[in-house]
């Protein structure tokens, strides 16, 4: 039953940037949701073999720092994220739990190769942000095509997708929202 | 019951076996692991599973080694092989041994995710097309030809000889012998099967609308074609075309089929364009077509080009022991269209039938079981039901000696054959001089002589 939603800001992104976050992601799933500074320590999750981080280390650094809470925590890092099967993930979400963790790194042009585009890389981050928290509240991959949960493997798929979930997983949303 | 498509991931390190479950499950799969073959194996003998994931490096038993034993237990299991190991040889071999892919950890998420779909996009082709298979060999085996003698053996044994090869086939046998039954067997056993059989009746059709049967017509070719019209030959692409009947084909229609048997290719009834067909041909005659070649009435080249196998479909009367195993399917068959129950035939009626010669065949065999079916009353078919000209006596073989019987039968088949020796002795399965001798023996003569 989560109470809240707290945003951790482990990225340089300005506080100010993020603080646009939490009245959109308040409105998609009826929380209070709140911008912190994250406390977590990202070079413990660092594979100096891979030049990644291990997203996985960085949840179980999240679920340890805040023990069983009832707020969701969703962590936003700098840093490229991977598990260890997967050559990156844009994040990880424990599903139906309550922590989550999405990077910026390549969500941003200049990864590719392209001109900075803030505004565009903060879209997707809104959207990766939505995406990972709808896995903490039991939502699993969606195959609408602007569904917010549809899976993203290539950046420009997330530039297709809505910020909003489709109506089916809203009604799903609904359930464990209201629960709350 | 979770509908949803079912992963196994098997590998050693429980960090790769906890991430890819939980990618997976996000995306809605039904997702199991085990750490080792072993508890693959063990997962494997409760269920099946759409797709496996194995390592190739594990303590005991290898990916490799587990491969072949799943491949024992579930031949269709579609494996990809996620490995951090990757070596050209035993991907060569992983993918020689039936494995569907192979892919290095870490593997990029879009390539997993598509590897996955186009894994499951394969299988679900692969068993709808074994279920379509399976509707289709239900839909050829419906019609079975029903026999046990000798003879019908044989004709067996001819189905699936020529059946694999894409030879032209000519089948001989009296009118209502089954030898459009015995077209279709051919077809459903050839590699044409998936294509249509299109059946042709030339003996039904009267020139000119024969050749518009066979070949089509353009809009406009003759009085009332308004729709141009695709013919037999062009429904056969692909397939075979059974000409029944083809001895009564007239000597135009005749050359015309010649070259399209010959070229494969024709233009329809009134139009110029040139049609590219691939058909195998069948055909049947219960003609002499020998004698209809040697009297100029058919082509001696269109003779050549049908008649390259020959099947002999033997009368009824010569494979009696067929006729019960005949009458109780027939039985069978009425009773489960017409909804009755009677069930068999009883032993005075069968013995009427047994001893009848059928003249039509087993066309006319089938009609006196259907209409038997009809007038008569569970649970037994009886000698009152059967028709009439069953129970004259003129055509029923004589009861009383062995000798009689053969004296007749004998008698018969010379008559059918116009005292034609060597083709009697054939069907009688006898020597020439086994078949003079009892000629003599029984004072037999042919009409006519002195």
């Amino acid at each position: 039953m989560a109470s809240a939603i707290n945003i951790l800001n482990a990225s340089k992104l300005e506080d100010a940037r993020l603080k646009e976050l939490p009245q959109v992601v308040g409105q998609i799933f009826g929380l209070r949701t709140y911008v912190t500074p994250a406390p977590l320590n990202l070079d413990r999750a660092f594979d100096a073999s891979r030049g990644q981080y291990n997203s996985t280390a960085l949840l179980v650094q999240l679920l340890n720092t805040y023990g069983q809470s009832d707020e969701k925590r969703i962590a936003v890092v700098g840093v490229d994220l991977f598990i260890p099967v997967l050559t990156f993930v844009f994040g990880e979400a424990q599903l139906n739990g309550i922590a989550a963790v999405v990077s910026t790194i390549r969500l941003a042009n200049p990864f590719y190769g392209l001109p900075q585009n803030d505004e565009l890389s903060y879209r997707r981050l809104e959207k990766e942000v939505v995406h990972e928290l709808g896995h903490t509240f039991g939502l699993y991959h969606c195959h609408q095509f602007e569904c917010v949960m549809r899976s993203s493997t290539y950046v420009e798929e997330i530039d297709l997708k809505r910020l909003m979930p489709c109506p089916r997983c809203s009604e799903l949303l609904a359930g464990p929202v209201l629960n709350t | 019951m979770n509908s949803n498509p079912s992963i196994l991931i098997v590998d050693d390190e429980q960090v790769v076996r906890d991430s890819l479950s939980k990618w997976f499950r996000e995306d809605g799969y039904n997702v199991s692991t085990g750490a080792s073959a072993a508890e693959a194996l063990q997962q494997l003998q409760g269920r099946k599973w759409d797709i496996l994931l194995l390592d190739i490096k594990m303590p005991g038993m290898d990916g490799m080694e587990l491969q072949q034993r799943i491949k024992e237990i579930d031949s269709t299991a579609t494996i990809i092989f996620i490995t951090a190991h990757a070596t050209v040889d035993t991907a060569v071999k992983a993918l020689k041994e039936g494995a569907f892919d192979y892919v290095t950890k870490p593997v990029d998420p879009d390539y997993l995710s598509h590897l996955v779909t186009n894994a499951l996009k394969q299988r679900n082709l692969f068993n709808e097309n074994l279920k379509l298979k399976e509707q289709i060999s239900e839909f050829s085996r419906a019609e079975e030809i029903v026999g046990e003698s000798a003879q019908i053996r044989k004709v067996y044994e001819l189905i699936q000889t020529v059946a694999k090869t894409d030879t032209t086939v000519m089948i001989r046998g009296e009118s209502g012998t089954g030898k459009e039954l015995i077209a279709r067997a051919i077809h459903s056993n050839s590699a044409r099967r998936y294509f249509p059989i299109v059946a042709v009746n030339c003996g039904a059709l009267p020139e000119g609308i024969l050749e518009s049967e066979l070949f089509g017509h353009e809009r406009g070719a003759f009085t009332g074609a308004q729709y141009r019209r695709k013919g037999k030959l062009e429904l056969a692409d692909g397939g075979t075309l059974f000409l029944d009947e083809v001895g009564n084909i007239d000597v135009k229609t005749q050359m015309d089929l010649l070259r399209v048997i010959e070229t494969k290719q024709f233009a329809r009834v009134g139009g110029n364009d040139i049609i590219r067909v691939d058909f195998r041909v069948i055909c049947a005659t219960n003609k002499d077509l020998e004698k209809a070649v040697a009297e100029g009435s058919f082509r001696e080249d269109l003779y050549y080009r049908l008649n390259v196998f020959s099947v002999f479909i033997p009368p009824l009367r010569e494979r009696k022991g067929d006729i019960p195993l005949l009458a109780n399917y027939f039985v069978q068959k009425y009773a489960r269209v017409m909804g009755k129950s009677i069930t068999s035939i009883s032993p005075e009626a069968m013995d009427t039938i047994v001893r009848y010669n059928w003249p039509g065949n087993v066309r006319e065999l089938e009609n006196a079981i259907e209409r038997a079916m009809v007038v008569g009353k569970p649970p037994l078919i009886k000698p009152e039901d059967l028709p009439y000209q069953l129970t004259e006596k003129n055509h029923v073989l004589p009861a009383g000696s062995l000798a009689a019987i053969e004296k007749s039968h004998i008698a018969s088949i010379l008559e059918q054959n116009r005292w034609n020796i060597s083709r009697s002795a054939e069907i009688l399965q006898i020597d020439r001089v086994t078949l003079y001798n009892k000629i003599e023996k029984f004072g037999l003569k042919k009409p006519g002589a002195g």
